[in-house]
């Protein structure tokens, strides 16, 4: 077995932070290797190092059994090592062709681009991996996934024999996601070695050969996927014991919190996007809503919050019928808000953390009093929120967007959390959220349930559902198809449900 | 300590681009033959005289206003480069007002006053139903409104409609005002300086505690950092950049007012234009901050006042204009480099939060 890549004793300090200490990581040719650890774990800064953009204080790297150093991306590139970014870089207005010999054109005579020799090497690259790409597309026309075999085929072009894929999945959809696997294993079949950056250890299991755990900045387990299982992972990335969720003990109360009666909605083109939708939450309870994305799961939230008003049937959130209510007075009346596209709808990116911590929360006390906002109780309430969720930042002046992900997930549970809501809709509360915060935020919505609130638990990941849900409501092509009860369903059973079949 | 490196950084920005400036133009002088430094002096000595100053002041009031109008546009990623015609056109409508009615002075000003701020949003809140309800750029839809409030104007100034020949000149305006409906001016350092300037300082205090203290300020901040963000958390974040577009059309009806009130007590197409651009500009300069937009009102001020001077003695006035061009420039770049140092700053000790220090005993001996 050759060597690929082998790491030794790699060490990264910033000031006042050890960003990577005695990492060590070997990686045999061909293999798929994984790298998996929680945000802050030290996985970026690693990749950084390896792809030139991060200079190590310490430590040996070799490249194919040879000792080399990377002092830029083009040293890199010239050792045959590819980065493909998480946020792909393309021209939309350009075709695939062009898009990939940018940067490392072909040329005739020095002066021109020579594209028919551009076109053939990358014809050749596509047949000999099985990509399945067409050189003539606009990228304007492609798909995510598509887009992304365009990343890896320009690597490749650059002559790659090893590839960076940091969080790859992260935007695909499960159909897309194995198509990438089955490209990943043609890849390495044909000699190429991957590095697959991750968090979700089921697609890690899935797909590597082999796989380092990281955690503070240093590798803390080598291991291969048949000789080990999930929770082993998680435990050894968070450094202890999985946390799982209490399990529920207190039964939903009477009281409902909303109460949604055949109610239809149509957008602006007067399509029909919600039909006869009849759903109602308790107090004490909560209700996973099950679906595939685009079913009519965001729309459904508009409607609810009263941003959408129904055109027939009615919706009572909050005992506030949303006909003759806004959105503030809904929200003042008890409703919380964790929005699934935390950054654009959750946070003001440019501001303080504790000027984020009144969004919401505006015009109610403790965050404002009549016309005026108090500012001594949003620094004094955001310190609560950091402490009890543990959100990972040096203070409350912190810019939104200088946190992770994860950090500022939490920071928003916590925030929608605050004054105890009636009702709380949480929309993929963990998506792209580390083990550690996943666990403080199913913990943080068990407790809320267990006060009363009652919950609408928006969610892709069916484990969550399995594991929070009182009831678990079925959303297909606009309706509610079914309602299930987790204790008594497979997952089997609630994926033929999404797909709007009627289990017997 | 914290405290004293945050106003460090708050001024090193401008800071740099004076100096920037400086050089630059040092340079230019210098390729024209002309001594920068005697150049300088000229400009330093001339803006500085006493008579001068108090014209500056006049100046850097409407200069002022102009530029909070735009500030607070910008509050709202608004454009308002309709400044220039929802000026003149509240100046123009309030000086007939002014001129049709002769009330006791505690009535006649105010009104004078309160129609040029509802006529200047008025106008403005065209441009900001259009962005709100039909989506049409601001940027569009205001210059349009500048061209159409130009015409208006003169169509309404001509003699037997709302305006009147002038006296000694063939200029058309408007009926004077009469005394009830004047401000007095303070005589200082041998001019005579509007106590306009006093409203203009009111109103900069008012935007700032409006925009940093009040529910109203948060809801409008939080639309301009974020729309789709303020509008989840329950704002109503149409309307609001709907208000945003008329306050700011209503601050710029403020603008040219003491020239109005204090001296000229009438309206004619004497009055300038070209205000939108100035405001604008100022409020980049004084990063939307109302003692920042002061003292660049102030310095465009005084380098106009001064640029007259140059032509006397050899040196073209337009140095003064490209000063102007190179400071704007240079503060927006310098914010800019000043902004990135400081997210790489907090983004490290953010890193240092998230991943805590290794203790020593893990690290080993290493220092």
């Amino acid at each position: 077995m050759s060597v690929a890549i082998e790491l030794k004793g790699i060490e990264k300090n910033y000031p006042g932070v050890v960003a990577n200490h005695d990492v060590e990581i070997t990686i045999a040719k061909g293999n798929i290797h994984a790298i998996i650890g929680e945000n802050g774990a030290g996985k970026s800064t690693l990749m950084k190092i390896l792809y030139g953009m991060v200079k190590p204080d310490a430590g040996t790297i070799a490249i194919f059994e040879s000792p080399v150093t990377i002092k830029s991306p083009q040293d890199a590139i010239g050792l045959g090592i590819g980065m493909v970014h998480q946020h792909f870089m393309l021209a939309d207005n350009a075709t695939v062709l062009e898009n990939i010999v940018l940067g490392s054109e072909p040329m005739k005579a020095k002066v021109v681009v020579d594209y028919a020799k551009a076109r053939e090497n990358l014809l050749n690259i596509i047949q000999t991996y099985g990509l399945d790409i067409n050189p003539d597309d606009l990228v304007a026309d492609l798909g995510v996934g598509v887009r992304q075999r365009v990343e890896i085929a320009k690597v490749l072009f650059r002559g790659a024999k090893i590839l960076i894929l940091d969080e790859p999945t992260a935007v695909l959809v499960p159909q897309e996601v194995d198509d990438l696997f089955k490209n990943l294993k043609g890849l390495t079949q044909n000699g190429l070695t991957i590095i697959f950056i991750s968090h979700k250890l089921d697609e890690v299991m899935a797909i590597a050969d082999s796989i380092t755990v990281m955690r503070h900045g240093t590798t803390v387990a080598n291991l291969v996927p048949a000789k080990t299982n999930k929770k082993e992972l998680a435990e050894y990335m968070i450094g202890g014991e999985l946390p799982s969720p209490r399990p529920a003990t207190t039964k939903p109360r009477e009281e409902k919190v909303l109460v949604v009666t055949n109610a239809s909605a149509n957008d602006r083109t007067g399509r029909e996007i919600l039909h006869g939708i009849n759903l109602e939450i308790h107090a004490g309870e909560i209700l996973g809503l099950a679906g595939v994305e685009g079913n009519g799961q965001s729309e459904l939230i508009e409607l609810i919050m009263g941003l959408v008003k129904p055109d027939s049937g009615s919706v009572v959130t909050v005992g506030l019928d949303t006909h003759d209510s806004t959105l503030r007075e809904i929200r003042d009346h008890g409703v919380g808000y964790i929005p699934q596209d935390r950054q654009r709808d959750g946070l003001m990116m440019a501001a303080p953390l504790w000027e984020n911590r009144i969004l919401g929360h505006q015009q109610t006390k403790p965050m404002s009093n009549g016309i005026w906002i108090d500012k001594g109780a949003a620094k004094k309430d955001s310190e609560r929120i950091i402490e009890e969720f543990d959100v990972r930042t040096p203070s409350n002046a912190v810019l939104a967007n200088a946190l992770s992900g994860g950090n500022q997930q939490k920071f928003i549970v916590g925030r929608e959390m605050s004054g105890d809501p009636k009702m709380l809709i949480a929309a993929q509360p963990t998506r792209g959220v580390d083990v550690g915060a996943q666990a403080i935020i199913w913990d943080h919505l068990i407790e809320a349930r267990l006060k009363g609130t009652g919950v609408l638990l928006v969610s892709a990941d069916l484990d969550e559902l399995f594991k929070l849900s009182d009831r678990i409501a079925v959303i297909f092509r606009g309706t509610i198809v079914d309602y299930l009860d987790p204790r008594k369903t497979t997952p089997e059973q609630l994926g033929l449900a999404m797909t709007g079949e009627k289990i017997a | 300590m914290k405290r004293v490196n945050k106003f460090l950084w708050a001024i090193a920005a401008p800071l740099a681009a004076v100096i920037f400036t400086l050089i630059f133009v040092s340079i230019i002088l210098l390729i024209k033959g002309a001594n920068p430094l005697s150049t300088f002096q000229l400009i330093a000595s001339y803006g500085s005289q006493p008579e001068n100053v108090v014209a500056e002041l006049n100046q850097t009031v409407a200069y002022y206003l102009a530029g909070v109008a735009a500030a607070i546009g910008f509050r709202m990623l608004l454009f308002n480069i309709g400044i220039d015609g929802q000026y003149r056109l509240a100046i123009f409508i309030a000086a007939v007002v002014g001129g049709a009615t002769n009330l006791p002075a505690f009535l006649e000003v105010p009104l004078i006053i309160i129609t040029g701020v509802v006529v200047g949003a008025l106008w403005a809140s065209i441009a900001g139903y259009l962005k709100v309800k039909r989506n049409i750029s601001e940027v569009i839809s205001n210059i349009m409104l500048n061209t159409i409030a130009s015409g208006l104007i003169i169509y309404m100034l001509q003699p037997g409609r709302l305006g009147l020949k002038g006296v000694n000149s063939d200029n058309l305006a408007t009926p004077m005002i009469p005394k009830s409906g004047w401000m007095p001016s303070f005589k200082i350092m041998g001019g005579e300086l509007y106590s306009f300037a006093f409203v203009a300082i009111a109103v900069g205090v008012i935007y700032w505690i409006v925009l940093n203290k009040s529910v109203f300020g948060f809801n409008l901040r939080a639309t301009g950092m974020s729309f789709r963000a303020a509008r989840a958390s329950g704002v109503n974040a149409p309307r609001m950049v709907f208000i945003t577009m008329a306050l700011s059309g209503a601050i710029a009806g403020l603008t040219g007012m003491g020239e109005l009130l204090s001296h000229t007590h009438t309206y004619s197409l004497a009055f300038p234009t070209g205000y939108a651009l100035t405001g604008l500009a100022l409020a980049l300069l004084g990063r939307s901050n109302p003692i920042g937009i002061a003292i660049a009102a102030f310095f465009w001020a005084f380098l106009e006042q001064a640029a007259p001077a140059l032509d006397l003695n050899g040196v073209p006035k337009e140095i003064v204009m490209m000063m102007q061009g190179t400071i704007i420039l240079a503060t927006v770049t310098s914010y800019e480099i000043v902004k990135r140092i400081t997210r790489r700053q907090q983004q490290r000790l953010v890193g240092a939060a998230e991943a805590p220090r290794v203790d020593a005993e893990a690290k080993g001996v290493k220092s």
